[in-house]
């Protein structure tokens, strides 16, 4: 034994190779299965990859924060599902890259946000959300109403996507640069937002 | 087997992994207590020294030994009882969806019965019953205030509900009808007319409800109205609520724009169109939406 562990003690190499080999048998058990099961690999049934507008708008999500403060991610409590809808599945999220599940609750989950408001109530709470929400405290996005899409990236970001999986078909890329050219980015975040949690059989 | 479960294969994987690096650590801790040359405290030293500091050559600590004894018991305890081994289910038979189901199954026992004995009786009664309305109250705030606002007086875009004037009907089975379906609002444009005519067109509307116009643009959109608009707002302006095409006569303007006059958001409504929108809310289930229809038919009487 003593001898082992003075192996161990003095070779900087096998110290450091010994730390690896137990550390990644957490990673082992704990991670490389999930790359070969089904529920966290096929997507839920009626997943639809993002409409270009959406992309775009996923962009803008990300761009502007709103996972620092928003997480996308419904726990199986009761308190969650009443509050936010069904409960989140690992299939609605394979297309996700990367993941928006966020960590830091200080607005409400977004993870079923798809349909709940009208887009008219969307534009008003963006441009100043205490115009609807007074005890609000999220900040307000009125540059979104004049910042314009060029749609210049708008199909190497998809194609991005579908290198990485997302079964885009060719009209859909042919179609994308037009979708978003000179369309305003406050329309690509609320048709981004109005298509969450859209996969979940129990959403309409 | 639930197709979501991991296969044998990966299943064998993560148990092996599991208990191997368990009874691993527990077999280093053995080895490396059995070969400890001192069993008691001791002065002598490993052989190394830094600066005059010498490393003892003494037994691993008591309480350190039996506290990792105990936590390796506690570990496979717990593996045992939950699902911790691939599909290995656990003797407890937890699972997450599991005590989601049991939350919810609890609070629809204790909850269901409350909401079934205050939604008794037609929605118009339960308008008059004060502990219906409270409950209808928060209901209110917690799922329309949001748009409606929190003295359900509504807001650019968001009908007040507490005035006379119903897009869609203001009986209760209109309302219940609104919030198990939702509702989609719909008005073209109407910028084809070009803007000479929408400048008349908006000055016989505001004339419907008596606001000041101009008497002959007014006389020159009359026609206009009678041609393009009469058809979901009526010949008179009374509006149709089986479109939910507004009144026009009544002088309540849910697109009064916060910095426009009347006239000039009646403008911008003829060039844009308009598309109201309001998600439906049968997922409460029919006993908050009674409440519900109760306390919104209670505002406006």
């Amino acid at each position: 034994m003593a001898k082992a562990h003075k192996i161990f003690e003095t070779h900087l190499g096998a110290l450091s190779m010994g730390i690896v080999a137990v550390i990644s048998l957490g990673g082992l058990a704990e991670i490389v299965p999930l790359f070969y099961t089904t529920a966290t690999t096929e997507p839920v049934k009626g997943l639809k990859p993002w409409t270009p507008m959406a992309l775009e708008g996923r962009d803008i999500y990300i761009r502007e924060g709103c996972h620092v403060c928003h997480t996308q991610m419904v726990r199986p409590f009761r308190a969650e599902t009443e509050r936010y809808g069904p409960y989140s599945l690992a299939g609605e999220h394979v297309w996700e890259r990367p993941f928006l599940w966020g960590s830091k609750r200080t607005g409400p989950d977004l993870a079923r946000l798809g349909g709940k408001y009208s887009d008219d109530w969307h534009r008003a709470h963006l441009y100043q959300p205490r115009d609807v929400v007074p005890e609000s405290n999220m900040p307000s996005f009125p540059w979104l109403f004049q910042n314009e899409l060029s749609g210049k990236d708008t199909l190497a970001k998809m194609q991005v996507m579908q290198s990485l999986g997302v079964p885009y078909t060719d009209e859909d890329l042919a179609g994308a640069r037009h979708a978003v050219r000179g369309k305003l980015e406050i329309d690509a975040l609320v048709e981004y937002l109005q298509q969450l949690g859209h996969a979940n059989p129990a959403v309409k | 087997m639930n197709a979501d479960q991991l296969t044998p294969f990966w299943s064998m994987w993560v148990a092996v992994i599991t208990l191997g690096v368990i009874f691993g650590c527990l077999a280093l801790l053995l080895a490396i207590r059995k070969s400890e040359p001192h069993k008691e405290e001791t002065d002598a030293d490993t052989g190394h020294e830094f600066d005059g500091i010498r490393e003892l050559d003494n037994p691993l600590p008591q309480w350190w030994y039996y506290k990792f004894l105990i936590l390796t018991a506690f570990g496979l305890l717990y593996l045992a009882l939950y699902p911790g081994l691939g599909s290995y289910q656990g003797l407890l038979g937890w699972s997450q969806e599991g005590q989601w189901q049991a939350e919810m199954d609890k609070a629809e026992q204790e909850f269901a019965p409350v909401f079934a004995a205050l939604a008794q009786g037609s929605a118009d009664e339960l308008a008059q019953d004060p502990e219906a309305m409270k409950v209808g109250g928060r209901l209110f705030r917690n799922n329309c205030a949001i748009c409606h606002g929190q003295n359900a007086k509504g807001a650019y875009g968001f009908p007040n509900l507490t005035d006379s004037d119903w897009l869609y009907g203001g009986k209760t089975e209109n309302i219940v009808a609104t919030l198990n379906g939702g509702r989609a609002g719909m008005m073209p444009s109407f910028a084809h007319l070009g803007d000479e005519t929408i400048e008349q067109l908006s000055h016989y509307v505001v004339s419907l409800s008596g606001r000041a116009h101009d008497i002959n643009q007014a006389a020159l959109g009359q026609p206009v109205f009678q041609q393009n608009c009469a058809a979901c707002h009526g010949g008179d302006g009374s509006g149709n609520q089986m479109l939910g095409a507004p009144n026009l006569m009544d002088n309540i303007w849910l697109y009064k724009h916060p910095n426009l006059t009347v006239r000039d958001s009646i403008k911008l409504t003829l060039q844009n169109g308009r598309q109201g929108q309001m998600p439906a809310f049968d997922r409460l289930g029919q006993d908050k939406v009674k409440l519900l229809s109760a306390y919104v038919y209670s505002l406006s009487q």
